[in-house]
């Protein structure tokens, strides 16, 4: 069992800067060997079954920073279950459960429970984000030491800035002894209130309140500038606008322990969406303008981003179906985010495919320092096939995921997801 | 038109027994239209080309010669309903399409948030698919979110008219402004019009600008900096700061009203500042061109945006105003009636 031969792919692993044809051996649910096609390793045993990569690239399972997967206490939207599905679906082998269920994971039976769920669900992998503050509320931290102790990789208070510099402050200096990253929506809650596009010509046009680039601009800099004083780790989560990117990118020059994340439809879609007033589109942070997508892209190029996260918001159709400033932000982005991926930075050409794939697999699972990513030996064999030739066209009625809300819906896409293995067993083929 | 053969409608019997006899009959396919139309509904003056809106305000001239002034009634939406969709409060524009799709001999139907099932949890599009299912051909919405009409535009086969959507568009009250400003001043190209007051606000704004920008204005927008924002430049209009510096200029001023109730938070000092800074009132309209057109989209705040002896004044249209909104909004009515029934395979 769980012994496969994935021969004839293309080999691509950002760890050793892979990109050959190789074939892969598993063996044991681990990586025995990555070798040139045809190779079959002196310890092979006989009638190991094939799998047939000619045609395909041949990556390490993706990972995703936060994924939000709403149980328990908000099962109409997602549940383990499905969201789990949803990410093999999209090629994730690993995934952080964002701390936003409810009520919220800011205690070690809260985080103990979703490591229940998912075992119980066998798909993925799942790691559980702990809460920064009691129930995101910014004024107490939360217990990080017994979420430690209940499996918590990171902590985050999902889409609730910490506000408070005071206690975000604390909270670096805090997490430094258990040697884990803040995971921080940068924005400041005042610039952003009520708003629900980017803020600028469009918004203007539509009359529609914005949120200025500068809400997510000026909490960048207070993070930035709490890291050096604390010494302490911050995640930038989804970034989205030109000044963050350029101050994330000097800060990580002169050394400081700062990273960041985009989502992949702050790649492909501009604010000017917004003039079809569809509630699909409306997501936190906004769809910016054409000059912080292109701010965007270059920060994937020179690594000031390492990763990306689909920012898996699910939410249930008939919270979706209303006016527009009455509709939760959020896109189900799991099942989408690689084709978007490619349809935004490889078909263009911004990005080689090992540099997409390193900011899906070992760009993100080195901001938690988590032991997946890479197809060395030795490794869990979680593997992900694309078929980068093919497209598909986004039926939502048909996601792995519970809920439906994208807005890439009946659009044709490029690169299909094929098999997902999760420790050299066969969890998804299509 | 094969659908009012035999039906006996409402409007029907309201006239017969009402003292007025003789509707004055003009069927939808004998519309007087001078130019272009093709629209099923009608969201914002944005999506609308120089053309079409000539014919709206074309149209509204005929009526107001074939009603004689709006006083008399047609026959021309006989048989259909239109449903007055209120999810915001409003008594003037929502009286003033009640009386257009009357005066037109169509049933009205008036569905005021206050009496609707949203506070039971049921969503705006099933709201509207209800009302719809009853029948209903043509809907009016006033909504205070920006995209809602255009939301229900895509869930109904009904015609929508957007009758204010939030801070994003009211296209029949940028009509009607543009059509007084026409008929007082015979054309719109040429003449320099500005907007004063809370632009960032306003959706009366926006309509009067795509409107006036494409027939050819010069449209300068004036108002406290915090509420006229400068990316809106890219509209094509001209942003002023100072009312005094700009007056000279101006041939018709459109005096907008401070939206207390849109605001978060302060945009201005004080009221006081505001009549100060940017109310029109003696002193300034002696500093204007003689033959001023003061226009105010109301409800006015009397001693804010005007002094009650300019909007009582000469130079004021303000009650104008009300009375084109009438036929302005008959002749939007019309016109998507009109296609509505080429839309439904009825007479065409």
């Amino acid at each position: 069992m769980s012994e496969v031969w994935i021969r004839g792919g293309r080999v691509l692993d950002p760890a050793s800067e892979t990109d050959a044809l190789a074939d892969v051996w598993v063996r044991g649910g681990r990586i025995a060997a990555v070798v040139a096609p045809g190779t079959v390793p002196a310890d092979a045993a006989p009638g190991v079954p094939v799998l047939d990569a000619a045609g395909l690239l041949v990556c390490p399972g993706f990972v995703d920073l936060h994924v939000s997967l709403r149980e328990p206490g908000c099962e109409e939207d997602e549940c383990v279950l499905t969201g789990t599905a949803a990410a093999l679906a999209g090629g994730f082998t690993t995934i952080c459960a964002q701390s936003d269920a409810s009520p919220v994971v800011d205690n070690r039976s809260a985080a103990e429970f979703i490591r229940l769920q998912a075992e119980r669900a066998r798909q993925c992998r799942v790691y559980p984000l702990g809460a920064v503050t009691k129930q995101h509320r910014g004024e107490e931290l939360a217990e990080i030491g017994q979420l430690v102790q209940g499996g918590a990789v990171g902590f985050s208070d999902a889409m609730h800035p910490v506000a408070n510099a005071e206690v975000m402050r604390r909270a670096l200096e805090y997490t430094r002894m258990f040697r884990r990253p803040v995971l921080h929506f940068a924005m400041v809650p005042e610039l952003a209130e009520q708003g629900v596009m980017h803020e600028g010509f469009q918004s203007t046009r539509l009359g529609l309140r914005g949120i200025p680039a500068a809400a997510q601009d000026i909490m960048t800099g207070r993070d930035i500038a709490l890291a050096e004083l604390t010494g302490g780790r911050v995640h930038l989560m989804c970034v989205s606008t030109r000044d963050s990117v350029a101050r994330i990118r000097q800060a990580r020059a002169t050394g400081l322990a700062v990273s960041c994340d985009v989502a992949p439809h702050h790649l492909l879609l501009t604010d000017e969406v917004m003039d079809r007033f569809d509630p699909m589109y409306k997501c936190n942070p906004p769809l910016r303008s054409r000059e912080h997508v292109d701010a965007l892209i270059a920060g994937l190029r020179d690594g000031t981003i390492s990763a990306i996260s689909a920012d898996h918001q699910p939410r249930a159709q008939e919270k979706k179906q209303v006016e527009l400033d009455q509709a939760p932000f959020g896109i189900c982005g799991l099942e989408t985010a690689l084709s978007v991926c490619v349809q935004a930075l490889i078909r263009p050409g911004h990005l080689t495919w090992l540099q997409l794939i390193a900011r899906l697999t070992k760009g993100p699972a080195d901001v938690l320092g988590l032991p997946c990513g890479t197809l060395e030996v030795g490794q869990a064999a979680d593997i992900t096939l694309i078929d980068p030739q093919a497209e598909w066209t986004v039926d939502a009625g048909r996601f792995a995921s519970r809920s439906r809300n994208t807005p890439f819906d009946g659009q044709t896409l490029p690169a299909v997801v094929k098999t997902v293995l999760v420790d050299g067993v066969v969890r998804l083929s299509r | 038109m094969a659908g009012q053969a035999g039906s006996v409608s409402r409007a029907d019997r309201l006239e017969v027994s009402g003292e007025r006899s003789g509707l004055r009959v003009m069927q939808l396919s004998e519309l007087p239209l001078s130019g272009p139309w093709g629209e099923r509904h009608l969201l914002g003056l944005e999506r609308l080309t120089a053309a079409q809106l000539t014919t709206v305000l074309d149209l509204a001239e005929e009526l107001e010669r074939a009603t004689a002034g709006g006083s008399e009634r047609l026959s021309t939406l006989k048989g259909l309903v239109v449903a007055n969709l209120f999810f915001e409060n409003s008594t003037r524009t929502r009286t003033s399409f009640s009386l257009a799709a009357r005066r037109l001999g169509a049933d009205t139907v008036d569905f005021s948030a206050s009496s609707s099932s949203l506070s039971k949890g049921e969503t705006f599009i099933d709201t509207a698919l209800t009302i719809e299912a009853m029948g209903v051909d043509l809907v009016v919405c006033r909504h205070k979110t920006p995209g809602a009409p255009h939301l229900l535009s895509r869930h109904l086969r009904a015609g929508v008219l957007n009758a204010g959507d939030g801070t994003h568009e009211h296209p029949t009250q940028g009509l009607l402004d543009i059509y007084t400003i026409r008929r007082h001043r015979g054309r719109i190209a040429g003449l320099t019009v500005a907007l004063v007051g809370d632009i960032r606000h306003s959706r009366v704004a926006r309509s009067n600008i795509h409107g006036l920008v494409k027939l050819g204005a010069r449209v300068i927008v004036c108002g406290p900096s915090t509420l006229v924002p400068t990316e809106i430049r890219q509209l094509g209009v001209e942003v002023a700061w100072n009312l005094d510096e700009i007056l000279p200029e101006v041939d018709c001023v459109n005096l907008l009203r401070v939206q207390f109730e849109r605001q978060r938070g302060a945009f201005f000092p004080s009221i006081a500042e505001y009549a100060e800074l940017f109310g029109m009132n003696a002193e300034r309209i002696r500093r204007a061109r003689k033959d001023l057109l003061v226009l105010a989209p109301g409800p006015i705040n009397r001693g804010v945006e005007l002094t009650p002896d300019v909007a009582d004044g000469p130079n004021s249209v303000i009650l104008d105003q009300v009375s084109n909104g009438l036929l302005i909004r008959m002749a939007c009515l019309s016109l998507l009636a009109r296609e509505r029934r080429a839309g439904s395979g009825g007479a065409a």
